[in-house]
């Protein structure tokens, strides 16, 4: 058993895996049970100001599937917490002194003026939480009132409530980013020129999840209508990976703390999202679609792939894949490879061949007996048989060695390395001198 | 356990009212709304799929279970009868396990097909039991067709005939259209009136007249179908059945397994159906099976069916073996009939053990029998056929005969196998060549 205690910017926990500040963390019943069932720390569910916010009384959430009613992206219109401050307050100071080796974060959310920050931050310090985070990512409902994703969309309204937060108190600052702007680098660089000790992303994607095709209305719908939401879930872990990656290999950001958010529901989605350079990892969807039980999968897993790879801490595993991104310019023109189907593995449902016949190369044969094999000739390696074979490692990519002749081209493989800035056909291509 | 079950000879009501009930009960029940989709998303939408080619009938498979995914069941349907009209029959019916099941490349992943069949019957069900029938006739062409047989075969080339236009006549021996849909199949398979449902939707097409009572040579001829239709379309099945040559099969309680399924089909309620305590069912294909687990399944204490070659060379799939073995139908393999003992009626009957070469053995084998049920093939029966291949009709692929205007399709007809779905191929594509013909 590998140790996986975690310290994201001084806050200790005994794994890296946090409940995001969400509709699980909303009081202390939830959080003993998420305690009691491993998860090292929980963001609290956002608090505000009394008088407290009021939900819709219709649904909440909509969803999409995948195959066998498989949830893989939640959608989601509630608000921040619908209960009187003080009433969380009391109960975050009471599970916190319960669990104390447990991390406790507290979500806030006011408006973009510093004197509710002054009154709210002693309050949430006298509870003994390990830190807050600032959620200016929430899309809907709060943003129409000025305060989240609204707050989230301007660097300059980050960066002035970052700062008034940081010179309020000493607990440290983690910043929650919305995902839904264009260059998530700018509200970092917000969040740091403020003064924060870590961001976190992603919040929610706004997003309409489906259309009630009866009623020609959006989902969910409240009688008759709907507003966006937020999107999370494993559909929006690639996503939540790109801006995450965008903010570690960024120069300018090296060393700022991320707390990785967006579609986490496996050890293995943990485990890329420290790759790339989060410190820890807040996961709320997994958590409601199976509930707390899944971390313990979390542990097991994480703990089994650092004993394997030789790793002792987390920390080990935070950043390694980050010097590998890269932009697409940078990419080695000269690596060739080719599909390669396993005739053992294959169960011959010909998906590869539709895929490839219809949308691609041309680069699968099919023979009377339903064998599919790769033409070498067409196959641009593109990876489209691999995403579609229902049959994990049947079809695999295969380097082709240096000094090979690439059956496509007639080229002969080069060892060397060389990618589109020096291309010839790059009218901009540098000089090779 | 009612004591009447112990009781020697063929008796009705060994078993009390409730027991037949649950015997007799769906054999698949089918599945639900829930199911169905946990079903269907197991499909992989494979290109040139295998199922495909593994039907009879042609049916798209993967593009019918991807309607049911996606909440069009009765598109799903429309798929499905385009191609196969008895689909909801064959969804009950067919040797799934030896056709698209087999096929079905998540059989060769991981041992479990996708439940096509079932998913079949699923989307079938649900169209036919709102009532719509979603084809309409074309256009009237004005030509009469003559069918004979109102079988699989029949039903199927008469349906797409008047779907094509046609107006067509079905002669029929029996009281009730269906065929071996309503007179040769285990009751379980198809309960609840489903054969005579099937046909009164199919009959929804219109253009379609049944005249019963009438078979070749009994009421009606060849030729003289042949001077008042435009054209004439066989589907008589197998009438007959093969012999035993056993010394003595004419005993009492030695009768033809498929009188008895047929009489079983017909009764109003199974305790009027008489049983054997020990019968012996011989013969390795479909009919003997349904006949073995039927007797069981009515309370026959020991029920044994006797096949003259290995399991492996049964007709019956493996399926349907096991369900016999599970249903406690013992399977004695490699013996044939020599002789039926008894005064009268079969007390005993003998087989010599054979060979894979059916050689003697010299090894003999005496059952305790008070039924036995002769389940060993039928045969084509009647005068003044088109010529035979063999001991069927001889027909080419599109089910002409060697007579001018008259064409052949199901069990009666050479090439195929005698099943349900196969039947209604021939039908179906016999009825299109029969519409070129008509037209051209």
């Amino acid at each position: 058993m590998a140790d996986l205690t975690s310290n994201f910017i001084g806050i200790k926990s005994p794994n890296p895996f946090w409940l995001a500040s969400a509709p699980p963390t909303d009081k202390a019943y939830n959080v003993r049970r998420a305690f009691d069932a491993g998860w090292g720390g929980v963001v609290w569910k956002t608090l505000g100001l009394d008088p407290h916010v009021v939900n819709v009384n219709g649904p909440r959430y909509g969803a999409i599937y995948g195959a066998d009613r498989r949830l893989l992206g939640l959608n989601n219109i509630e608000l921040i917490t619908d209960r009187p401050l003080q009433t969380n307050l009391d109960e975050i100071k009471e599970v916190k002194r319960d669990y104390p080796a447990q991390a406790m974060i507290v979500s806030l959310m006011v408006p973009c003026e510093e004197e509710p920050w002054k009154m709210i931050l002693p309050r949430v310090e006298e509870t003994g939480a390990d830190g807050v985070e600032l959620n200016f990512g929430c899309p809907h409902g709060m943003s129409e009132r000025g305060m989240g994703s609204a707050v989230g969309q301007v660097p300059e309204y980050i960066e002035m409530v970052t700062r008034w937060v940081k010179a309020n108190t000493r607990m440290p600052v983690i910043v929650k980013l919305t995902p839904n702007i264009t260059d998530v680098r700018k509200p970092a660089e917000a969040a740091k020129r403020g003064g924060a000790d870590a961001v976190s992303l992603i919040n929610t994607i706004n997003s309409i999840t489906s259309v009630d095709l009866d009623l020609f209305a959006p989902e969910p719908t409240i009688d008759g209508k709907g507003a966006h939401g937020g999107y999370c879930g494993p559909a929006v872990k690639p996503i939540a990976l790109n801006m995450v990656a965008e903010i570690a290999r960024d120069p300018g950001l090296q060393g700022l703390p991320i707390s990785g958010i967006g579609g986490v529901t496996t050890w293995k989605d943990a485990a890329e999202f420290l790759a790339l350079g989060a410190g820890n990892v807040q996961v709320c969807t997994a958590a409601m679609t199976y509930g707390f039980k899944i971390v313990q999968e979390m542990i097991s897993g994480l703990s089994d792939y650092m004993d394997s790879k030789g790793i002792t801490s987390v920390d080990e595993i935070v950043g390694r894949a980050v010097p590998n991104v890269t932009d697409w310019n940078q990419l080695n023109l000269n690596y060739i490879a080719k599909a390669k189907i396993d005739q053992d593995l294959c169960i011959s449902c010909g998906r590869c061949f539709a895929a490839c016949e219809d949308t691609s190369h041309q680069a699968i044969a099919m023979s009377e007996d339903r064998t599919f094999t790769v033409i070498d000739e067409e196959c641009v390696a593109c990876n489209l048989c691999v995403n579609v074979c229902p049959v994990e490692d049947c079809i695999t990519m295969e380097a082709m060695a240096p000094g090979e002749t690439d059956p496509r081209t007639g080229k002969v493989v080069q060892p060397d390395y060389a990618n589109w800035t020096t291309h010839p056909n790059n009218p901009a291509a540098n000089a090779a001198e | 356990m009612s004591s009447d079950v112990f009781a020697e000879g063929i008796k009705p009501g060994r078993l009390d009212q409730e027991s037949y009930e649950a015997q007799f009960s769906d054999l698949h029940p089918p599945l639900d709304a829930h199911e169905a989709l946990v079903a269907a998303d197991r499909c992989y939408f494979c290109h040139d799929a295998p199922c495909i080619t593994a039907c009879p009938t042609d049916i798209d498979i993967p593009l019918f279970i991807r309607q049911i995914a996606t909440g069009t069941p009765d598109a799903a349907a429309k798929t499905i009868l385009s191609q196969n009209i008895m689909g909801g029959m064959c969804a009950r019916v067919c040797p799934t396990e030896t056709l698209c099941e087999e096929a079905c490349v998540r059989e060769l992943a991981e041992g479990k097909p996708v439940l096509i069949g079932q998913l079949q019957r699923y989307a079938t069900d649900h169209l036919q039991e709102q009532g719509i029938h979603p084809f309409e006739r074309g256009a009237a062409t004005g030509k009469k067709v003559a069918v004979v047989g109102a079988g699989p075969a029949g039903l199927s080339a008469a349906h797409r005939l008047a779907m094509m236009g046609h107006d067509v006549v079905v002669h029929d021996a029996r009281p009730k259209p269906g065929g071996l849909n309503e007179y040769g199949i285990a009751a379980y398979k198809t309960p609840d009136g489903f054969a005579q449902g099937e046909v009164d939707w199919l009959l929804k097409i219109g253009g379609i007249t049944l005249q019963h009572d009438a078979k070749l040579g009994q009421g009606i001829t060849l030729q003289g179908l042949r001077d008042a239709y435009d054209a004439v379309f066989l589907g008589i099945g197998l009438g007959g059945v093969n012999a035993l040559g056993a010394e003595g099969e004419d005993k009492g309680g030695v009768t033809d397994a498929v009188d008895f399924i047929a009489d079983l089909r017909q009764a109003s309620d199974f305790a009027t159906v008489p049983i054997g305590r020990d019968v012996v069912v011989i013969g390795g294909g479909m009919t003997a099976v349904d006949a073995a687990v039927q007797a069981k399944l009515l309370g026959a204490l020991n029920v044994t069916l006797v096949y003259r070659r290995g399991r492996d060379r049964m007709n019956a799939s493996a399926f349907e073996q096991d369900l016999a073995a599970s249903k406690g139908v013992r399977i004695v393999t490699h013996a044939v009939p020599k002789a039926v003992h008894g005064n009268g009626a079969v007390r005993e009957i003998e087989f010599e053990y054979v060979d894979e070469d059916m050689n003697g053995t010299g090894q003999t084998l005496r059952l305790a029998a008070d039924q036995v049920f002769k389940a060993i093939g039928q045969t084509l029966e009647g005068d003044d056929l088109p010529e035979l291949d063999g001991r069927k009709i001889k027909v080419d692929g599109t089910g002409r005969t060697s007579l001018d205007g008259v064409w052949a399709g199901g069990d009666c007809a050479s090439g195929g196998d005698d099943l349900t779905v196969t039947a209604v191929a021939e039908g179906r594509d016999a009825a299109m060549d029969m519409h070129g013909v008509l037209v051209g």
